[in-house]
């Protein structure tokens, strides 16, 4: 038989057994939609994440105060002793590693904003003009903190893009005095709508010179000190430095914590891949059952048409041309199948990513190929067996419709 | 052209043998018109079958335009009946799916023929059988009699050298039988070695030779001239 009748054929078969057709098509699509689906929200998830870090900076290694570990019940816990602070001091003396190219003191705390008669509760946070470059963060008018010395204060601010409207609403801010608790800043620069950043929102926060933060929140203690690296092999360096600096610096104590954001975004990536890998596979389970139900379809198929199977052995069918049309028959409905649940699926897709637009929810190429892999193989899988069966049936007493 | 020696057919009922067909010797010649009768359960669809190769001899040796069939594998089996061999069938067999050209198509498709040359075949073939008209029509859409046509035409495409026609007027009115019986008689004349099995003692007397059997064995053989010829 040439190519062309085989698909014919199996298409006719197919269009004859409408019901059936239908309900396997309905099988194989939902579950290759279902991969694509899940994959897809699992590797949205797992770009957010990244996307996320990423946003944080590049080789970005994190001071924090206070060591993280499980000491237990030690001769600190017994006297109390807290973590020395993290202070300015800190910070010059971490500058001084020749593999670190920006670095940028932080200070956080709450305080209430109010311009003429507006008023609100806004977070500030204490900075150098290093920050704006090394949190990738964009202005959308004026300028950021200037490049001064850090111990020098002076009343300017940087603020928010909601800040801006809820205080000032349609008038200018640039050059208007923002008053912060008990003392009043020159408005310098806007930030733009920067969509995400963990832990703060960009367009709700104020950003003045960190010696400014220090004496608005009335403590000498830093929040955090963020250091950018040359590269990203010199951050183990930069982070030995960081540990034995402030530990000379505290008389011994390693009393701060140092992470990369690359060790956090490794261990969220790997959870997320983990996920998306999981729940791919739960999705895949659901293609195996539409493989049985092909089967048990398939099977039911050949005993409705043992008459028509006998028949085109009376006229010259041989066992592997059965068989091959069978074979056509469950592999151009895996086809259809996959095809409808790759539109469903993508639809789908598409659907949460207008739903969702922080999730950049595309099924990933992988997922797409091993549901096509697998939709195809289950379907001549479980099919085969039907087939054969087929193929194996006595022309007599299949036309005369028996068993 | 057909010879069949010593052929034994069993089957296994429980624990007892049937001897479907029990010592056939028959040999049949190019053109023939033979008629096979005998009560139910007499082996005269076996045989018939044997020689359409849906059934195999426990024992004896068949032999096809020369050809050793005993010794056939499938494959061959399967194009061997392509070529060489019709069947019609008393409940027709057309697949309702397809339409009347469709069917009459099937050999063809299964033998692997361009699109082009089959289209030209089966026109002839609808034209032979008067069913131009019918072409496009389902098997459900069809009177009785068009249906065999359809099957006889389908049976014929191959312009195989042997007819075979299990009671081919079996599901059908008097005149629609002979309708399909002049259509039969027609292809004989042309050349085609015509066998049918009937219960029709009329059909039977109209062949130019008639076998009768009775539990498997070939009681009589005989030849007789025409009725109306």
């Amino acid at each position: 038989m040439i190519p062309a009748d085989v698909f014919s054929y199996s298409w006719q078969s197919l269009k004859g057994y409408r019901a059936r057709t239908l309900l396997m098509l309905l099988a194989m699509c939902i579950s290759v939609a279902s991969v694509l689906l899940l994959t897809a929200l699992g590797e949205g998830a797992r770009r957010y994440v990244n996307n996320e870090f990423a946003s944080l900076g590049t080789n970005l290694v994190i001071v924090i105060p206070g060591r993280s570990e499980t000491a237990g019940v030690g001769l600190n816990t017994m006297m109390g002793v807290t973590p020395r602070d993290l202070t300015l001091d800190d910070a010059r003396a971490l500058r001084r590693h020749h593999a670190v190219t920006r670095i940028a003191p932080l200070n956080i705390g709450a305080v209430e904003a109010s311009w003429q008669n507006r008023k609100r509760e806004v977070t500030v946070m204490g900075s150098t003009h290093e920050l704006l470059d090394l949190r990738h963060w964009k202005l959308a008018a004026g300028q950021f903190l200037p490049q001064a010395d850090w111990d020098r204060s002076s009343p300017v601010c940087v603020i928010g893009k909601k800040i801006r409207d809820e205080l000032f609403g349609a008038q200018a801010a640039l050059g208007q005095w923002l008053r912060l608790g008990e003392n009043r800043y020159r408005v310098i620069g806007i930030m733009a709508s920067e969509g995400r950043s963990i832990g703060v929102d960009v367009q709700e926060i104020v950003i003045i010179p960190v010696s400014s933060a220090q004496s608005l929140l009335n403590t000498p203690s830093l929040f955090r000190i963020l250091i950018e690296t040359k590269s990203r092999e010199s951050m183990q360096k930069v982070i030995d430095f960081a540990l034995d600096t402030i530990k000379q610096r505290h008389y011994g104590e390693e009393d701060v914590t140092v992470i990369t954001q690359d060790a956090v975004l490794q261990t969220f990536d790997n959870i997320l891949a983990a996920l998306t890998y999981g729940v791919g596979g739960i999705a895949a389970i659901s293609l195996a059952v539409a493989g049985i139900l092909i089967m048990n379809v398939m099977l039911v198929a050949v005993s409705q048409r043992t008459t028509e199977i006998g028949l085109l052995k009376a006229l010259g069918a041989s066992r592997r041309k059965i068989l091959l049309l069978i074979l056509s028959e469950a592999l151009l409905l895996s086809l259809l199948g996959a095809m409808l649940g790759f539109i469903l699926g993508l639809a789908g897709s598409w659907g949460i990513r207008l739903a969702l637009p922080e999730l950049e929810a595309y099924p990933p190429l992988w997922a797409m190929l091993a549901s096509l892999l697998v939709a195809i193989m289950t379907g001549l899988l479980f099919s085969l067996m039907p087939a054969a069966r087929a193929a194996k049936l006595d022309a007599v007493s299949a036309l005369q419709g028996g068993h | 052209m057909i010879k069949l020696e010593q052929i034994h057919r069993d089957f296994q009922v429980g624990d007892q043998t049937v001897h479907a067909l029990d010592d056939i010797n028959l040999e049949i010649t190019q053109g023939e018109y033979l008629s096979v009768m005998g009560p139910s359960g007499s082996g005269k669809s076996t045989l018939l079958n044997l020689i359409g190769m849906l059934d195999h001899a426990t024992s004896g040796i068949y032999t096809l335009n020369g050809q050793n069939v005993t010794q056939m594998d499938e494959h061959q089996e399967a194009e061997t009946r392509n070529r060489h061999i019709g069947f019609v069938f008393q409940a027709f067999h057309l697949i309702p799916r397809l339409t009347a050209a469709e069917n009459i198509e099937l050999p063809l498709v299964l033998a692997g023929m361009s699109p082009a040359e089959r289209y030209q075949r089966v026109e002839q073939a609808l034209k032979a059988m008067n069913l131009i008209e019918r072409a496009h029509h389902k098997p459900d859409q069809l009177s009785g009699g068009q249906r065999q046509r359809v099957a006889i035409a389908r049976a014929t495409i191959t312009e195989p050298a042997v007819l075979l026609a299990d009671e081919p007027t079996g599901n059908l009115d008097q005149k629609s039988g002979q309708d399909v019986i002049d259509t039969l008689e027609t292809l004989n004349k042309k050349g085609i070695t015509l066998i049918v099995v009937t219960h029709d003692h009329h059909l039977g007397d109209r062949s130019h030779r008639s076998l009768k059997m009775v539990d498997g064995r070939i009681v009589s053989d005989r030849s007789h001239v025409q009725a109306e010829t």
